[in-house]
């Protein structure tokens, strides 16, 4: 355990990085996927298909080839360092976002991406669970499309969606890992992969290390949407 | 909710200002297709048939090489995913089972036995409980990259392979028996006690008419969990594993085609995911439409007349 104790800068920065990577990539995830989910249901086919196609591709593809997509795409398109991603006012203050080294906003970019499509899935799961005749009575009352969905669908579609919501969540922290492994250096996992290696520490203790900054983001966020849906549960 | 609810049916005009929404949008994808991935591809010499050519161009001497080695890398990737569908399986029915268990064991009091064997053993049965809970918490709250990680450098395995296999398997594992688990819950009761009524043990219930109708109320999501199975297997590479990542890296290094390889890698995958998600809405839809929607709440007579029940 002096492991962890001698290493805890290593293991306290890594978690921080962590930290940054899943609160950036969220908000562009909610973002991008409500977007989609919006494409999904809107009346305009062509708007559906694109929808229909974003969630298909990215739901299917393993995250390791959009990581490995994004690098190659933004090098080949002209913004190797994806320098449009270094946001003025929120580089200072996640700082990692405005170093030289691309691969952090790279790891935000494809982790964004790829959970947005989990996203849209999520918030029309819970459009679909908004009963039909909530709708119905909308469409009666003469509301139009986008005042259907503001005043009477998505409020009650937020709600039924906020636990599958938080399961894409959670399933994003745990995928935010795989940003060490792709050049995101100071990150938690890649911070507790180099102890073992060039450091030569023993294993278990930097396994509980990196074990514990996992579990401390995922473990209460999983047990607050266990309790969430219980009480939904017994309020239905 | 279908969508259509949301909006009426379109109407001439209605139908005429979609027609020309769609058309302009169409052309603004378009353009934006054509001057912010077409030129700057082009532009780079990335749509050029010496980085396509050995992928997709029969006639190009390097295709068949090229996917010699990535159908040797497909092959692997697809091993280690049958090998860690297979074990989560087995691994998440057991974990199921131990669960119900266990739970079995909590409601028990031990009637019967001195007051302090019956103590000690509602202590037992109450520390495994929380053990197995805690466990299966941690497993699921870690990703899965650390897990295969730390299973290759703790096991000291050298053929990565079974590391991945091994990582996969917790977490698949976990997963799966979590699903099983709520199967079970969501029967009706009337199976547990018709299943006590004539005799079963409460293993011979579990086994022979809890388990069955599980699997097949839940045979949608575990289906779904084997696309996440096959699409974490290609996280193989990282722990040195020779798969279609490392090949595709090996490949690149020769022929510096990124973008090109990983599209066609990319499409492999998502035609083999998603006709296996396919698969998962096909069952599920055949499932309601044989029972109109309640699989296993018919009475237990017409059940166990169209052979729905194992009868033992």
């Amino acid at each position: 355990m002096d492991v962890l104790v001698e290493n805890r800068e290593v293991f306290v920065s890594g978690f921080w990085v962590t930290f940054q990577i899943c609160v950036l990539s969220a908000t562009g995830a909610l973002i991008l996927g409500t977007l989609v989910a919006a494409m999904r249901i809107s009346p305009v086919a062509p708007l559906r298909w694109v929808g229909t196609a974003y969630v298909t591709v990215f739901r299917n593809l393993p995250l390791t080839i959009v990581f490995f997509m994004t690098g190659a795409a933004f090098a080949e398109l002209g913004a190797p360092n994806a320098d449009l991603l270094k946001i003025p006012g929120l580089s200072s203050v996640f700082t990692r976002l405005g170093i030289e080294l691309p691969y952090f906003r790279f790891a935000i970019v494809a982790l964004g991406v790829y959970t947005a499509a989990f996203v849209a899935e999520a918030i029309r799961s819970g459009v679909n669970a908004v009963p039909a005749g909530q709708a119905e009575a909308a469409r009666s009352l003469g509301l139009t499309f986008t005042q259907n969905l503001r005043y009477v669908v998505l409020p009650q579609a937020g709600k039924a969606a906020v636990v599958p919501l938080g399961s894409v969540i959670i399933a994003m922290i745990k995928n935010s890992a795989l940003a060490g492994a792709f050049g995101v250096t100071g990150e938690l996992f890649s911070n507790g992969s180099a102890l073992t290696s060039a450091g030569g520490y023993p294993i278990v203790p930097v396994f509980i290390g990196i074990s514990l900054g996992f579990l401390v983001m995922t473990v209460p966020l999983g047990l607050m949407l266990d309790r969430l849906e219980k009480r939904r549960a017994a309020g239905r | 909710m279908t969508t259509p609810v949301l909006y009426d049916t379109p109407g001439p005009i209605a139908r005429r200002r979609t027609t020309i929404v769609s058309i302009v949008l169409g052309l603004l994808l378009l353009a934006a297709g054509y001057f912010f991935l077409y030129r700057p591809l082009a532009a780079r010499g990335q749509l050029s048939p010496e980085k396509w050519g050995p992928l997709v161009d029969p006639a190009n001497t390097n295709m068949p090489l090229v996917w010699d080695r990535l159908a040797t890398g497909l092959l692997a990737t697809l091993q280690a995913a049958a090998l860690a569908i297979l074990t989560s399986l087995l691994f998440g029915t057991a974990l199921a089972l131990l669960r119900m268990q266990l739970r079995a064991l909590s409601h028990r009091r031990f009637g019967g036995l001195p007051w302090i064997v019956a103590f000690a053993l509602r202590g037992l049965s109450a520390v495994l409980n929380a053990l197995t809970r805690a466990a299966i918490e941690v497993g699921r709250g870690l990703p899965v990259l650390v897990t295969i990680f730390f299973a290759w450098r703790l096991s000291g395995i050298t053929n990565p392979m079974w590391p991945l296999v091994i990582g996969l398997t917790i977490y698949n594992g976990i997963v799966i028996a979590e699903i099983i688990r709520s199967g079970m819950d969501g029967l009706p009761y009337g199976q547990r006690e018709a299943a006590d009524s004539i005799g079963l043990t409460p293993g011979q219930a579990v086994r022979l008419v809890l388990l069955p109708q599980a699997f097949r109320v839940m045979l949608p999501a575990l289906i779904s969990q084997l696309v996440v199975i096959l699409k974490d297997t290609s996280l193989g590479f990282i722990i040195t594993y020779e798969d279609t990542l490392a090949i595709a890296q090996q490949i690149i290094q020769v022929l510096d085609n990124p973008i090109q390889l990983y599209a066609v890698l990319g499409v492999i995958f998502i035609a083999v995911n998603y006709a296996l998600s396919r698969l998962a809405t096909f069952v599920q839809r055949r499932m309601s439409a044989r029972a109109g929607g309640q699989v296993i709440k018919r009475p237990p007579a017409t059940a166990a007349e169209s052979g729905q029940l194992p009868l033992a």
